[in-house]
């Protein structure tokens, strides 16, 4: 199922959040401290997209949607670009670059720590996305893209530290987590029996 | 129809509800138009809210600086009984009946009991003062307040000399307040002063903003404001005030003991533990603006704390 249109789609459809963003920021529909809005809504979609890639995995092997695999570099590219503004929207309308503040943040506040090394994994994986990479890295390209099981769990961490009282929303996100990173074990397993008897895998 | 209070009261100690809504009657004759009383409240809940505000004086310790706007005010709530989203209470507070309303005082007081919001109300004086509102989460406000010292209330129901402490409650109902159909905190929200704190000139009781009955999403019908004091020590929709002797433990306190202390004075040489409390974002702004000891009212209240070391009571 080669459809010439999948990747454009997904392309756009992954643009949606941002445009929705800019249009509320615009017309003045994220009421009245939108900073803190347009921040919490890239970090929510850097979270989500980080999941989403890695559904791709047992999308396929559930259901057999191969298409799920061909548009996962896209959507962790995704999860890097809204993590870029979240990260960027720190930086400027909170701290206004004021960067003994932040290196104070990033010292002191557990949460920025953390949230400032998921940003610091991510930049890697970005880096090596293409493939001239994956093929001049080999098997190391897989070891190192195995930091997208680590990447979320620092920032559903993030996420919760940062809340006040009601960790509903972050504890949603790491179920989640567990979920798709369970479903892995799981399939794993699977797979040693099944070679175990004979089978091939 | 009366709130259910989740408190030792006994029904005695309360206006039978008949005669109750026959006062209110009466008074609401005055004001409205036959038949807006009961139409209007099915279809405006604003309307609802019956207490009529009268003369209003020009009260101390205003700030001149650009208040935030009523829209603002009414739209960016920390009001965590209706939900713990910014935007909830506007959206669900209306379910919120705020007349009759009662509040009972009781601990170490001469006349202690339960009284109705009118009665509360009746002998003070309305007065309009422009606060600064500074949240513990970074952001501020500038709020014309209508309301009265806390300190003249108080005083009607002769605290004995054992008082040294002023516990509040809100309004514990899940039919009212769907927040609280969550364990978020523990529910009644609780808050205290100090006796000297509560005494202070500054502390107010509102019972409006700009010049109007205090929305529901701000603490309808009458809350607290301590304006030196991080926003969630101003409690809203206050059901009961007791005076006691010892410190009374707030919710956010008991809810997280290192973040939220008893005083939580506003600090910016105090961290929260999580963030930096050194600059805060007014509302409508978009750099930020420095954080002021006390939220800019050392004169007031600086004396207050003299001698304390208030990175030990934050």
């Amino acid at each position: 199922m080669q459809k010439r249109w999948l990747k454009p789609l997904v392309f756009i459809v992954c643009l949606l959040p941002l445009i929705i963003l800019g249009w509320q920021l615009y017309t003045g529909q994220l009421g009245a401290n939108p900073i803190d809005e347009v921040a919490d809504s890239t970090g929510e979609w850097s979270l989500r997209f980080l999941l989403i890639t890695l559904m791709a995995t047992p999308l396929k092997r559930l259901f057999g949607w191969a298409w799920a695999i061909r548009v996962r570099r896209m959507l962790g590219l995704y999860a890097f670009f809204y993590a870029g503004l979240h990260l960027f929207t720190y930086l400027w309308l909170d701290q206004f670059f004021d960067w003994g503040e932040i290196w104070l943040d990033i010292l002191e506040r557990p949460f920025i720590t953390v949230g400032m090394l998921a940003f610091v994994l991510l930049l890697p994986l970005a880096i090596t996305s293409n493939k001239f990479m994956v093929r001049r890295m080999r098997r190391s390209w897989k070891q190192l893209h195995q930091l997208a099981y680590v990447i979320p769990a620092l920032g559903v961490l993030h996420f919760w530290w940062l809340v006040k009282a009601d960790v509903l929303e972050p504890l949603v996100y790491g179920v989640a987590l567990v979920l798709l990173l369970g479903s892995r074990i799981s399939a794993g397993i699977a797979v040693k029996n099944a070679t175990r008897e004979g089978c091939a895998p | 129809m009366l709130i259910k209070i989740a408190t030792d009261l006994n029904e005695s100690d309360v206006t039978p509800c008949e005669i109750y809504q026959q006062r209110r009657r009466f008074l609401q004759s005055g004001i409205a138009i036959a038949g807006a009383a009961i139409g209007g409240s099915l279809l405006s809940p604003d309307v609802s809210a019956a207490l009529q505000l009268g003369k209003i004086t020009p009260g101390p310790f205003s700030t001149d600086e650009e208040k935030t706007p009523l829209d603002d005010v009414t739209s960016y709530n920390n009001f965590y009984e209706f939900g713990v989203d910014k935007s909830d209470p506007a959206r669900y507070a209306h379910k919120l009946v705020t007349d009759p309303w009662s509040v009972s005082i009781s601990g170490e007081v001469g006349r202690p009991g339960t009284y109705t919001l009118e009665d509360i109300l009746k002998p003070h004086a309305l007065e309009e003062r422009i606060y600064r509102l500074r949240c513990v989460e970074g952001w501020s406000m500038v709020i014309p307040w209508v309301g009265f010292p806390l300190a003249d209330l108080l005083k009607r129901f002769e605290p004995t000399s054992k008082a040294k402490f002023v516990e509040f409650e809100t309004l514990v109902d899940k039919k009212q307040m769907p927040g609280q159909r969550r364990r978020v905190l523990d529910w009644p929200y609780r808050e205290g002063l100090r006796i000297d704190e509560a005494m202070n000139p500054l502390t107010l009781i509102a019972v409006g903003l700009y010049g109007d009955v205090l929305p529901n999403q701000n603490g309808a019908p009458i809350r607290l404001v301590v304006p030196w004091k991080y926003g969630f020590k101003s409690i809203k929709s206050i059901v009961r005030i007791r005076l006691r002797g010892t410190q009374p433990t707030s919710s956010w306190t008991q809810s997280a003991p290192r973040e939220y202390g008893f005083y939580s004075n506003v600090n910016p040489g105090v961290s929260h533990p999580r963030w930096s409390q050194k600059r805060e974002r007014r509302i409508g702004e978009w750099r930020k603006r420095k954080t002021l000891m006390f939220n800019g009212y050392q004169e007031q209240v600086a004396s207050l704390y003299a001698g304390m070391d208030l990175k030990k009571y934050y």
